[in-house]
This record gives structure tokens, C-alpha cells and sequence, in this order.
């Protein structure tokens, strides 16, 4: 699939901008980060490159191989629950992706036990705390297989203990050959995960860095002013 | 006033007594309102489901129709009935007026338009939580509105239970195209209705007590699957 390429992609509603003429190619490998102050227009990009939204002006497209369909998954800022256990709630996204379900029953275990929740696979998934939700959904992401994951804001929600459980199940899945793309006005998270910055301001693209020499000397002035603005 | 609670002790007696008449006439009614219901939910959750997620021309006027529906007058529903199942009507040929078939077809009409209507608006509700995410996971409308159909099946429930009530507590339709006959078409309702202007207050009397009863169990019963679900699945 990836490379992933956005040619002068616009997003309007209603007559507003929300990403404005954005150029980018999206390779295979680094975990990227798409940073940016809120209605910066992340949380439209990511929904844009998984396909939820489409572009009302400009082309999205995989310029790498799809062999008849798309790996990929999306793991959201609030993580939808459905009304069955952890376990279930992994299989079903299995099952409509076509898996057989003896596999999918073993390949679930798998990931709950990954994210730490195999003791919890048989509660119902709503009842589980925000952080335990979070790291089922990426769990039901996962056991996908995704060659690439879309993640929005996946820790907005939830306290420091739990960010953390979610950011060492990020670098891991990332670990197993999965291509990861998140959004975050998180500094410290983007430094924690990022190994590509994509800096968002007012819908467009600001500027593109590696990690280390985008935070050391920032290329452009909204971006100087992001960081400088951070609360430590 | 002492003629009255005379015939509470009779109505009581009744009841305790599992009078034999009493009984086939709840029976009846129950049979009835069970198999409307049924089919009603048959009909009707799908019917919400797809109205729910669909999007397509004169989607919110149907939703608009839908929800006066379940203000529909049952006498009027029973004159509508009525006529095309008398003799004369397009479908007198299948010859069920004046049977409980009929009465089944009649509180279906009635109760259609409440369980589409509200398991509408429950599962329209859940498809703006659920949306993106079943869409990501690469569910189409078909799969995510049987998703969301078992996804919000204690609400639904408590919607099936509410048009029972309602079938169960119709005087009106029931009493046209059933037409009230002893032992064959004569429910609580239609009975308290004829007893009542009979004089007859017991048997009258025993039927509302019933009648309430059933009403009140169903309604318990619908507050305590939701709050157990709600309880358990969140």
C-alpha cells in the first residue's frame, strides 16, 4: 500500500477550510506524527488518509501495491465499545475482515494478552476503564494485521499511567512492521514516538522534520511558537 | 359504594379463584398481543434499523409519518380494518373478521409504528457513537445495522414490551374487527367494556385488575432489563 500520497488535498464544510491545499508523501517505515495545536485540522487528516472523509478538492492515493485490499486500521481519541465482552469486541473486526473464525478466536487472545488484557477478555468491553478501552481498541486495530495504523489523539482522554501503557503498545505494534500514524498536540508525546514530525497549522502543512532536528531548531515560526508555548 | 366493594370481593374472588371464564378471556387477549407483537417486532425493527442508517429522498418525512403513526386513533384503525376484511373488502376472501386473526392484524397495524419509530430513534442514536468506527472496520449498512440492531437489544426490548402493553390495552380496534363475541373474540378490554355497560361489575372489575396487573409487570419488567443490562454491559 505505502507509500501513501496527498496532492494538494483540500477539506471544506460549509464554505470553511479545514485542510487547505496540503501536499505529502507518507512512506513506509518511521512512525510519524502529525502535530499541531487543536482545530489545527489533525483529527480531519487522519479520518482523510483512512478514507472516512473524502477530499473535496485533490487526490489521496496508496501508491504501493494493495493486492485487493487495504491493511489498514484506525484507532480513535474515544474508543467505541460494543455491547459484548473484550474478546468479542476484538473478533468482530476480525470477522468482518474475513478471518475464519477459529483463527480469529486464537489471534485475539494473542493481542489481548499483548496489550495486557487477556485476564479481562471475557468482561463486557464497556465496563472496562477508559485506558482498559483504549488498549482494547488498539487491540481490535492489531489483530488486524494493518500494514498501517491511524491513531487520533489516542491518549487525549485518559491519565499519565495509562498514556503510558498505551505509548509502549504503540512502539510495539510499530515493533511488529506496522507503519504508524498518529495525531497529537502532546509535545512530550511526539518526542516520546515520533520518528517523523508533520507539523499542522490552520489546515496546512507547516513543515516536515525527523524528531531530533524539528524540536532542536524548529524551520518555521508557528512551530517555534508551538513548542515555546509548551507547560512543562 | 357498598355495591362496589361487594363486587371487589367478587373480583377478588374471581381472580384467587382462577374463574374459568376469566381465565379464557385473559388467555385470549394475551395469545392475541403476543402474536401482534411479534410480528410488529418482525416488521418493525428492521424497518427502524434501516431508517436509521439508510439516507435516502423523504427519509425525514417518513420519520415524521412514522412518529404521528403512533398517535393513531384505534378506532380508526379498526374501521380501516374493518373494511377490507368484510366480505365486500379486498381481502374478505381469507374470511377472518369477527376472529382473533383479524384482532392480530388490527393491533399490528397499531403497534408498527411505535416499535419502528422508537428502535428509530435508539439506533439513530448509537449510529452517531458507532458510525466512524464500524465504517473503519469496514462494516457496510447492511452488517452495521444488524451490529447496532444487537447492540442496543436491551432498549429494543423495553420498546417490544411497551407496544405489548399497548396491543394489550386497545379497546377500540379490537372491538370492531373482532366484534366481541363470547368465547371466541372477547378480550379484557371488550369485556370490561360490555360488562361494565351490563352492570355486570365483577367479572368487569377482576378484567381491570388484571388488565392493570399486566400492564404494571410489563412496565417492571422493561426498567429492570435495562437497568441489569446497564448494570452488566455498560
Amino acid at each position: 500500500m505505502l507509500p501513501q500520497l496527498l496532492q494538494e488535498v483540500s477539506f471544506a464544510v460549509n464554505g470553511r477550510t479545514i485542510i487547505d491545499r496540503l501536499s505529502v508523501e507518507i512512506a513506509a517505515g518511521p512512525r510519524t506524527v502529525i502535530l499541531g495545536p487543536n482545530g489545527a485540522g489533525k483529527s480531519v487528516l487522519m479520518r482523510l488518509c483512512h478514507g472516512l472523509l473524502k477530499p473535496t478538492a485533490g487526490v489521496i492515493a496508496w501508491r504501493g501495491p494493495t493486492n485487493g485490499g487495504l491493511r489498514q486500521a484506525m484507532v480513535f481519541q474515544r474508543p467505541v465499545m460494543l455491547r459484548r465482552s473484550a474478546l468479542a469486541n476484538v473478533i468482530y473486526g476480525m470477522r468482518l475482515a474475513g478471518i475464519t473464525p477459529g483463527e480469529c478466536e486464537m489471534r485475539a487472545r494473542d493481542v489481548l494478552e499483548a496489550v495486557g488484557l487477556l485476564h479481562l477478555s471475557a468482561r463486557p468491553a464497556r465496563m472496562l476503564s477508559g485506558g482498559e478501552q483504549q488498549r482494547v481498541a488498539l487491540a481490535r486495530a492489531w489483530a488486524l494485521n494493518p500494514e498501517v495504523m491511524f491513531l487520533d489523539e489516542p491518549t487525549a482522554n485518559l491519565d499519565p499511567g495509562a498514556t503510558r501503557d498505551i505509548e509502549n503498545i504503540i512502539t510495539q505494534i510499530h515493533a511488529s512492521g506496522t507503519k504508524i500514524i498518529m495525531s497529537t498536540h502532546n509535545l512530550g508525546q511526539a518526542r516520546r514516538l515520533a520518528d517523523e514530525i508533520l507539523f499542522l497549522h490552520q489546515g496546512r502543512l507547516v513543515e516536515r522534520a525527523p524528531v531530533e532536528p524539528f524540536f532542536r531548531h524548529p524551520g518555521s515560526a508557528e512551530a517555534a511558537s508551538f513548542i515555546r508555548d509548551e507547560i512543562p | 359504594m357498598n355495591e362496589i366493594s361487594q363486587a371487589f370481593g367478587v373480583a377478588g374472588a374471581m381472580i384467587f379463584g382462577l374463574d374459568a371464564k376469566l381465565i379464557e378471556i385473559v388467555l385470549l387477549s394475551v395469545r392475541v398481543s403476543i402474536v401482534a407483537v411479534v410480528i410488529a417486532s418482525i416488521i418493525g425493527l428492521p424497518l427502524g434499523a434501516a431508517i436509521a442508517v439508510g439516507r435516502f429522498p423523504g427519509r425525514q418525512a417518513l420519520i415524521v409519518v412514522l412518529n404521528a403513526l403512533m398517535g393513531l386513533p384505534p378506532v380508526v384503525v379498526g374501521l380501516v380494518v374493518y373494511l377490507l376484511l368484510s366480505r365486500a373488502g379486498p381481502l374478505g376472501e381469507f374470511g377472518i373478521l369477527f376472529t382473533p386473526s383479524a384482532m392480530v392484524v388490527a393491533q399490528t397495524i397499531l403497534i408498527v409504528p411505535i416499535v419502528a419509530a422508537l428502535s428509530r430513534q435508539v439506533i439513530e442514536d448509537a449510529w452517531q457513537e458507532y458510525r466512524e468506527q464500524l465504517r473503519s472496520l469496514g462494516a457496510g449498512l447492511m452488517t452495521s445495522a444488524l451490529t447496532l440492531l444487537w447492540d442496543t437489544r436491551f432498549s429494543l426490548v423495553t420498546i417490544v414490551l411497551a407496544g405489548f402493553g399497548r396491543a394489550a390495552a386497545e379497546v377500540g380496534a379490537v372491538m370492531i374487527v373482532g366484534g366481541n363475541i363470547d368465547g371466541v373474540t372477547r378480550v379484557m378490554t371488550t369485556a370490561i367494556a360490555l360488562e361494565t355497560s351490563k352492570g355486570d361489575l365483577p367479572l368487569a372489575l377482576g378484567l381491570g385488575v388484571i388488565l392493570l396487573t399486566l400492564v404494571l409487570v410489563l412496565n417492571a419488567m422493561a426498567y429492570w432489563v435495562k437497568e441489569a443490562a446497564q448494570r452488566r454491559y455498560g
